[in-house]
Order: structure tokens, then C-alpha cells, then sequence
């Protein structure tokens, strides 16, 4: 039976100080003696970074924040909230000189259904500053697992918590660094440990936002996978286009050095490991392993085919590990809290194997057409809807919801129908998109799927290698396709020729670049199937998007005559008096935009 | 062969211990220097890294970040990342380049922009975002392209002015060097 | 800096704590700008240089003024934490100077919480 309650300690070290331990022990008793131990959980945290006001005990699902409790209050709010379910007045915080509280951040929809593991300490410390990490219990698995882990049980640990690879692939991160640490070992070799920081998926920030707010949680974390795997040598691979966290890594690596926590004998312990830095320059392809190794050594990113492992024969033909940013940061956590506390969070059973489910939190990066765009990190198995509607508030201007791209160019739609979908590794595959590195663009009414398939099949044909032919070739097919169907030129076969070269495209493309390069299109076929059928036949965008099928107008009713619009037509295709209604000649107007963007009063259409 | 350009390519390797697997770190650095990838300092690194220049012709056109062309003083990205996109980012392109009468990858005949596509700066939050130089701008649209165009020409030439930069650099590399 | 072991990182964690927490430090009050790229992109350098002037101007020596990595919801940067000792934290979001000047006047001065540039108080679950 699950749990009515869940009763969160505070066991910061400030809380500790403020009796939460003896407070912990007290409510136990309490439930105890009211026989609600099936009902209600204790839950011990980590700080809650309001300090000031502890013992902190926060009371969910209701979301209530106890304070300043003493263990006097405990009988009374045992009994109180727990089994008559009263929440306590006098124990609630309410700002000082104000009569009632303003929300609290538990209680604001965007922030109260997240989990922040991968994002702990965002917005809390100065990202520039080691000592403020280490407040925060950095390092501290790093000192666990040199004073008192062998690599073996460091690889256990990381592989029963079912921690997988969060760039997107879902490799299971323990049976990862197993078979790189067996490769090194049987051949007697170097190993090295990679972390990609070339976060290529346009819509993804997740990685520079961790970068530049907690750039030692990867440090951390690559020290602690260097340990067990056995690497001495580590690579960050970051994207050119992110000065801000270059600047903040490289200063976090300078001061992890001065510390001891990189280079020889680390914390004394005889272990040595540093890492080095390469900036990339601006090719999506080499967010792909091979292709990045091949780039760490100063190629052009080319992949290559992956029937022999890179955690076999990777970088300079050694055994390597490469994790993505999101997944070296969760590490600390799993080791400081444990693989079982880790568990709890997440979807499947991982008991037997870690391919069992999808455990722990996910960052997703939400934008688009929707009110609450930003960085939100959730559990495993959370729905769509409620990430969409719940924490990012829904669509803007209170549009229709019409679809959310997960997963960037090798990722799909996804329709309103699948909006119930949980988000893990294995469900958005059947769906026939893809986790991803978490990048969740969301489309309203005024979105053209047709012009989404062939923005992501122009990007991919940019980025494509040219090393094979079905991504080479077939990309540029699949472009010439949907921009005749976008320009009202399209023919009635063409929705089964793109389907025909996607089949080819994932079935004999050499990288994992090439073989999901038609997931864009096949689930816009997929799912939006009738969409196409009316550019075709009817040569008509029902979104408004497709530039050639497309004109601008003026509402007769809406416009007030500001004259705003006829300023700023750059061919002055708009004419009409102040305070007149405006028209718009068509023969001049090139589809600039202008004029939608700057009406007020949202009397420009397209149609 | 130029003898000062040499110093400035000379530094560059060095800080990158000479390296053949730094290539596109050195070149990162030599296009922060001079703006662009001039061909003699392509030939010079090709010589101090002993790596073929064919090689490294060979990276600076498949990296998009690599531009063999001078560029503005103003480098002008329009990010064209998906949230972007959704945003109507190619609306934003398009009058950039009726703005400036260029096209993308192009320099306008001043030396004051060329214009880029970039594949997302990761502030889809703020979407559409256009980068000029460093500066980041969020929530932009096609009616704030002459005025940000303006803003930016008006700025005074000398004060990032490319060559005049390179020769000063040129020069104290030269004096630093002895 | 000198090198550590890790029986030096609980000494390191209590003498920073005092900073992060506000709980002993010198500072009454501290203030966090957000500034990651989408912080920066949204004008948070300028909230930035605003609280600095005004600190210089009225020559303060008792406020904590700090940057802090992006603070995860995009749509309201720029963002600032208002930290006075001995309350709950508040994030106050959309900012501009002329907002962040009367945050300063009132919540970092006078403890009164301005409320309608606050988005919530307090900090999210790290579970």
C-alpha cells in the first residue's frame, strides 16, 4: 500500500544543530502510538537552504512547511495533521510585517513538481566559488568513495541504481564504466573518461545551464567514474557556442587543483586524475561518440560504425568512457544518498538488470509556445500533460496545444492524444520519438508541421557528414520533398516516398545520427498525417506558416488605424489614414512579418 | 614569410604545447586573434604543428564555427535552434538581410556585419535570440532590426577596429618576443 | 591554496555556511543575481550594475551581494533572491533597474516584501 504521507526532515547540518534528529526520532514515536506507520513516512533530506528557520519539516503531498518545531509541538501536530488532518497554524512560516504569506515556491505549480537532483544547486551558489560547492556536500562523495570504496563497489553502486546515460541513448551508466574498466584491464591499457558538454540538440540547455551554475558537480562526478573505471585522464568537450560556461569550468578545474582534487595523489590517496578541455566548433554530429572522440583528436567529427565499442577501442584506440553532462552530475548524488534511495524515483524495477526501467529525474529544457518556459527537472515516468500544462502553465495566449517535439532532430511529435504518455527512456521510443538530452519544444495552433519536418531535414542536411549515402543523399531527397509540399507544389505520392526513404534511412544509415534523422518526419506523417494531405490537395496551410500559400490581411474590425504597421512595412505595402482601418496590397507585400509582430491590437492576420 | 605574423602563429602552438590533437583549439585561438582564418597563419600553423595543410583546410571547412572569409566587426548570429524556429526566426534572418543587403554568410561592404546562422546558443527561454559579438539578445523580433543595426554601425570604428587590432597584436607579440 | 583531506571538508562546509546561509555572517542581508546566459541575455548584468551603484553610492557595507547560475524559469528572467537575515528567501522575477532599485529601498532596507515582483519565497526540493 502506498503511503498517505510523506513527512520530509530537514537533517541539514544547520537543522541537526536545532535538534531534527531527536525531532525525527520523537514524530516516529508518535505514529507509532497512533498506528498510522502504514500511512504516513518519514522522509530524512537534505538541506532545504532556509536554514534560518529550522528544524524544517515539510508535510507532502499537501505541501505544508513547518518551522522553527520544537519537539514540545510534536504530540500536538502528530495528532493534529497526521490523523485528523489539520494542518498547524502556529507552525507555518508566514513572512515577517505581512498578515498573509505570499506563495512559497513549493507552492508555484512550475517549481513544486520538481526534483532537483542533477539541478541541487542552481541559483544557490556561486558557481565561481569551490568552498560554496563543498557547503553544499560537494566532494564529499569523492572523499567517501576514495577513503572507503574499491572501483568494483563504486560500479555496483552506480549499476544498481539504474542510473542511464541522460544524453539520450539510455546506455546504463554502470555497465558502461564495467566494460571500460574489463577492456582496460584485459588489455593492460590507458582509459580515459569523457564528458560531452557539446550539447548539439537545438532547444536543449540543460548542460550549460548545469555548467554554468555548478560546474564542480561534474568534476565531481568525472573524478569519481575516473576512480572506478581507472582512467588518469579525463576530456570535457564543450560547445564553442557557451563561453559563459567555458569560463566557469575552466576557473572550477583551476580551483580543483589548487585544492588537490585533480592532478597527483588526490586527497592523499594516491590516485591521480586531471581533466582536460576542448571547445567544439560547431558541428551537431559530434555530440555522436565516435564522432566526437575523432574530433578530441583533432579531426573532423566523422563517425564511424559502432560494431567495435568505444568502450573497447575508443579515444586514440583506448578504452573510454564518455558520459553526457546530466549524467556525471547525478553521480555525487548516488553515491553520497545511495543507489536505493535513488530508485525510489523513477519508473520500472531495476532489481535484476538497469535496462529494467528508467529511475531517478530527467531535465527537460520547456519552451516553445508555452508560458513557463525554462529548466525543470522532474521524476521519471511524470506525464507530458503534466509537465506541459501542469509546470509549464499551458500555451501561450491560451492557444490549442498541438504538439511537443522531444528529443531534437532524432526525436519526434508528439500529438495531443499522447499527451497522457509517462516520460521515459522506453515509452517515448514506442512512441517513436526519443528521450533525448530533454529538449521539449511545444507547438500551438499557429505551428506547421510541414514546416517543422523540413526545419529539422534542413538542419540535419547541414549537419550531415556526408560519410554515408542514405543520410547524405536521402536528407537532401526528403528536403527537396517537403519544400515543394510547402510551396502548394506538392504530388499526392510524396507522403509515401518520404515515408520510403525514412525506412531506408534508419535501416542503412551508418551512425545513430543518420538512422534517426527521419524521426522528425515519420511522426509528422505519423500523427499528422492529414495536415500534409490539405498542403497537397488543397495547397492551403491551415497554420499560416508556409510562406507561398500563405497571405497577409487586415482585420477590418480589429484595427484602429495606428498607423504602426504602415511605419514599420519595409515596401510600404500598407496603406490607410490615422484612425482608418489599413490594407495590406498584396502584390507588394513580401510575408516579412513586420506587421503581425508590431500590431497591438492583433489585427494583422495570416491566412 | 612574414616574421611578425610568425610570432603571433609561434605563441598560439606553444600555449597549446605544439600539440597535432590541439589543431582546433590552435585555430580557435588564431580566429580570435584575426577574426578569421587568414591562409599564410594556416600555412605557418601547418608548419609549427608539422600537420598538412590539406588537413587542416580540411577541418576549418567542416567545422561551421571556421570561417576562411574576413568578417565583420560585428558578427551577427541569428540562432536557428528549434525554439527559435517555432518563434519565427526566419522571419527575423530575412530582414536582417533586407536590412543589410546581404545574405547569410555574407559581409556588408562597410566590414561593419556579416550575418550567420547559428545552430542554438542554448536561451531557448528567450526565444528568438539573435548574438551579435557577445552580446545576447532575447525575445527579438523583424521590427527590431534596424534599430539594433543602427545602434551597433553608429558605434565608433576605431574602437574594434579588426586590422588596426591585428597590427597591434602583431606588434606586441614583436616587442614581447624581443 | 593548500591541498585538502577530506576530514578538511566539513571544516570548509561550516565556514562557508555561514556565507551561504546568512546565519552568522557580517551581512544583514544578501541579494543573489541570477546570471546564467538566459539571465545575461535578459538584462541581468544591467539589475547587476544597478544594485552595485546603489551600494557604492550609499556607501553599504553590510549587504552580501552575489551571482548565482540560471535559476530555471527563462520566461521571467531577469530573477534576484532577496535573502534578509532571518527570514525565508524570495525571488523576485521580470526585473528592471527601476524594479530592482525599489526591491532594494524596501526589501533589503526596510524588510518589506514587495509583492508584486515577487514570484514565491522560500527554496525548491533537492529531495
Amino acid at each position: 500500500m502506498p503511503f498517505r504521507a510523506d513527512v520530509l526532515i530537514c537533517m541539514g547540518t544547520s537543522c541537526i544543530e536545532n535538534n531534527s534528529f531527536e525531532i525525527r526520532e520523537l514524530i516516529q514515536e508518535e505514529i507509532k502510538k497512533h498506528n498510522l506507520e502504514e500511512e504516513i513516512r518519514l522522509v530524512s533530506t537534505g538541506c532545504f537552504g532556509f536554514c534560518d528557520a529550522g528544524p524544517i519539516i515539510l508535510v507532502q503531498p499537501d505541501g505544508v512547511f513547518y518551522q522553527r518545531v520544537t519537539e514540545k509541538d510534536i504530540p500536538f501536530l502528530v495528532e493534529e495533521h497526521f490523523l485528523k488532518g489539520r494542518p498547524v497554524k502556529k507552525l507555518m512560516y508566514t513572512p515577517p510585517k505581512e498578515k498573509v504569506p505570499i506563495p512559497k515556491l513549493a507552492e508555484i505549480p512550475f517549481f513544486n513538481q520538481q526534483i532537483l537532483i542533477a539541478l541541487r544547486n542552481r541559483g544557490l551558489i556561486d558557481p565561481e566559488k569551490i568552498d560554496e560547492y563543498i557547503a553544499r556536500d560537494g566532494y564529499a562523495a569523492l572523499a567517501k568513495v576514495i577513503s572507503s570504496m574499491t572501483a568494483q563497489q563504486v560500479i555496483e553502486e552506480v549499476k544498481a541504481s539504474g542510473l542511464r546515460g541522460r544524453g539520450g541513448g539510455g546506455f546504463p551508466t554502470g555497465i558502461k564504466w564495467e566494460l571500460c574498466r574489463h577492456a582496460g584491464e584485459e588489455r593492460n591499457e590507458v582509459r580515459y573518461v569523457i564528458c560531452n558538454a557539446d550539447e548539439g540538440d537545438p532547444g536543449a540547455f540543460m548542460d550549460r545551464s548545469i555548467i554554468e551554475s555548478d560546474p564542480h558537480s561534474i568534476i565531481e562526478g568525472m573524478i569519481i567514474g575516473a576512480y572506478a573505471i581507472g582512467s588518469h585522464q579525463g576530456y570535457v568537450y564543450i560547445r564553442k557556442e557557451y563561453p559563459i560556461a567555458l569560463d566557469r569550468l575552466n576557473t572550477g578545474l583551476e580551483q580543483a587543483r589548487e585544492y588537490g582534487l585533480l592532478g597527483d595523489d588526490i586527497f592523499g590517496s594516491g590516485f591521480d586524475f586531471d581533466i582536460e578541455v576542448h571547445r567544439g566548433a560547431g558541428a551537431f554530429v559530434c555530440g555522436e561518440s565516435t564522432a566526437l572522440m575523432a574530433s578530441l583528436e583533432g579531426k573532423a567529427g566523422v563517425p564511424r560504425a559502432k560494431y567495435i565499442h568505444t568502450v573497447e577501442y575508443g579515444l586514440w584506440n583506448k578504452p573510454s568512457c564518455l558520459n553526457n553532462v546530466e549524467t556525471w552530475v547525478n553521480i555525487p548524488v548516488i553515491i553520497n544518498r545511495g543507489a536505493k534511495w535513488f530508485t525510489r524515483i523513477g519508473t520500472g524495477d531495476v532489481s535484476e538488470s538497469p535496462w529494467g526501467g528508467s529511475k531517478g529525474t530527467k531535465v527537460f529544457s520547456l519552451t516553445g509556445k508555452i508560458n513557463n518556459t525554462g529548466l525543470v527537472e522532474v521524476p521519471m515516468g511524470i506525464t507530458l500533460r503534466e509537465i506541459i500544462f501542469n509546470i509549464g502553465g499551458g500555451i501561450k495566449k491560451d492557444k490549442k496545444f498541438k504538439m511537443v517535439q522531444t528529443g531534437g532532430p532524432s526525436g519526434g511529435f508528439l500529438p495531443e492524444e499522447l499527451l497522457n504518455l509517462p516520460v521515459d527512456f522506453d515509452s517515448l521510443t514506442k512512441a517513436g520519438s526519443m528521450m533525448g538530452s530533454g529538449g521539449m519544444v511545444v507547438g500551438d495552433e499557429d505551428t506547421c508541421m510541414i514546416d517543422m519536418a523540413k526545419y529539422f531535414v534542413s538542419f540535419l542536411v547541414t549537419e550531415s557528414c556526408g560519410k554515408c549515402v542514405p543520410c547524405r543523399e536521402g536528407l537532401k531527397r526528403m528536403k527537396e520533398i517537403l519544400e515543394r509540399i510547402s510551396e502548394g507544389e506538392g504530388k499526392e505520392e510524396d507522403i509515401e516516398l518520404l515515408e520510403e526513404l525514412g525506412f531506408i534511412l534508419e535501416n542503412g544509415a551508418l551512425c545513430g545520427l543518420g538512422k534517426s534523422a527521419a524521426n522528425p518526419v515519420l511522426t509528422s506523417i505519423k500523427y499528422f498525417r492529414d495536415e500534409y494531405e490539405v498542403h497537397i490537395r488543397e495547397k492551403k496551410c491551415p497554420a499560416g506558416v508556409c510562406k507561398e500559400l500563405i497571405e497577409y490581411g487586415i482585420d477590418q474590425e480589429k484595427c484602429n488605424g495606428c498607423t504602426l504597421c504602415a511605419r514599420k512595412c519595409p515596401t510600404d505595402a500598407i496603406s490607410g489614414e490615422q484612425k482608418q482601418v489599413h490594407t495590406i496590397d498584396t502584390s507588394k507585400c513580401i510575408k516579412c512579418g513586420i506587421c503581425y509582430e508590431v500590431c497591438r491590437f492583433d489585427a494583422v492576420y495570416r491566412k | 614569410m612574414n616574421k611578425e605574423n610568425h610570432s603571433v602563429t609561434q605563441k598560439i602552438v606553444e600555449k597549446w604545447g605544439a600539440r597535432k590533437d590541439c589543431l582546433i583549439e590552435v585555430l580557435h585561438d588564431v580566429q580570435e586573434e584575426c577574426n578569421y582564418l587568414p591562409r599564410e597563419i594556416l600555412t605557418e600553423v601547418s608548419e609549427e604543428l608539422e600537420v598538412p595543410l590539406s588537413r587542416i583546410f580540411e577541418i576549418a571547412t567542416f567545422y561551421k564555427g571556421f570561417s576562411l572569409k574576413p568578417r565583420g566587426r560585428f558578427r551577427i548570429e541569428v540562432c536557428m535552434g528549434t525554439a527559435c524556429h517555432v518563434q519565427g526566426a526566419d522571419i527575423i534572418l530575412e530582414a536582417f538581410e533586407r536590412e543589410l543587403g546581404i545574405k547569410v554568410g555574407e559581409m556588408d561592404e562597410n566590414m561593419d556585419f556579416s550575418l550567420d546562422v547559428v545552430r542554438c546558443v542554448g536561451c531557448c527561454g528567450l526565444a528568438p535570440v539573435v548574438t551579435i559579438n557577445r552580446d545576447i539578445y532575447g525575445k527579438f523580433g523583424p521590427g527590431q532590426v534596424s534599430a539594433i543595426i543602427e545602434k551597433y554601425r553608429s558605434i565608433p570604428k576605431k574602437k574594434v577596429d579588426i586590422e588596426k587590432k591585428y597590427k597591434e597584436i602583431k606588434r606586441k607579440m614583436k616587442t614581447e618576443n624581443g | 591554496m593548500p591541498k585538502i583531506k577530506p576530514e578538511d571538508l566539513a571544516k570548509i562546509k561550516e565556514r562557508t555556511r555561514r556565507t551561504l546561509i546568512l546565519r552568522e555572517g557580517s551581512g544583514r542581508a544578501k541579494v543573489t543575481v541570477h546570471m546564467g546566459t538566459c539571465g545575461i541575455a535578459a538584462g541581468a548584468r544591467k539589475i547587476m550594475n544597478t544594485l552595485l551603484r546603489i551600494i557604492e553610492e550609499r556607501e553599504i557595507d553590510d549587504i552580501i551581494l552575489t551571482t548565482s547560475g540560471c535559476a530555471g524559469l527563462c520566461s521571467h528572467e531577469p530573477m534576484a533572491t532577496v535573502e534578509v537575515k532571518g527570514t525565508a528567501p524570495v525571488k523576485y522575477v521580470d526585473l528592471t533597474e527601476k524594479k530592482i532599485e525599489e526591491i532594494f529601498d524596501q526589501h533589503v532596507q526596510k524588510g518589506i516584501i514587495v509583492k508584486e515582483y515577487a514570484l514565491g519565497v522560500g527554496s525548491e526540493r533537492t529531495e
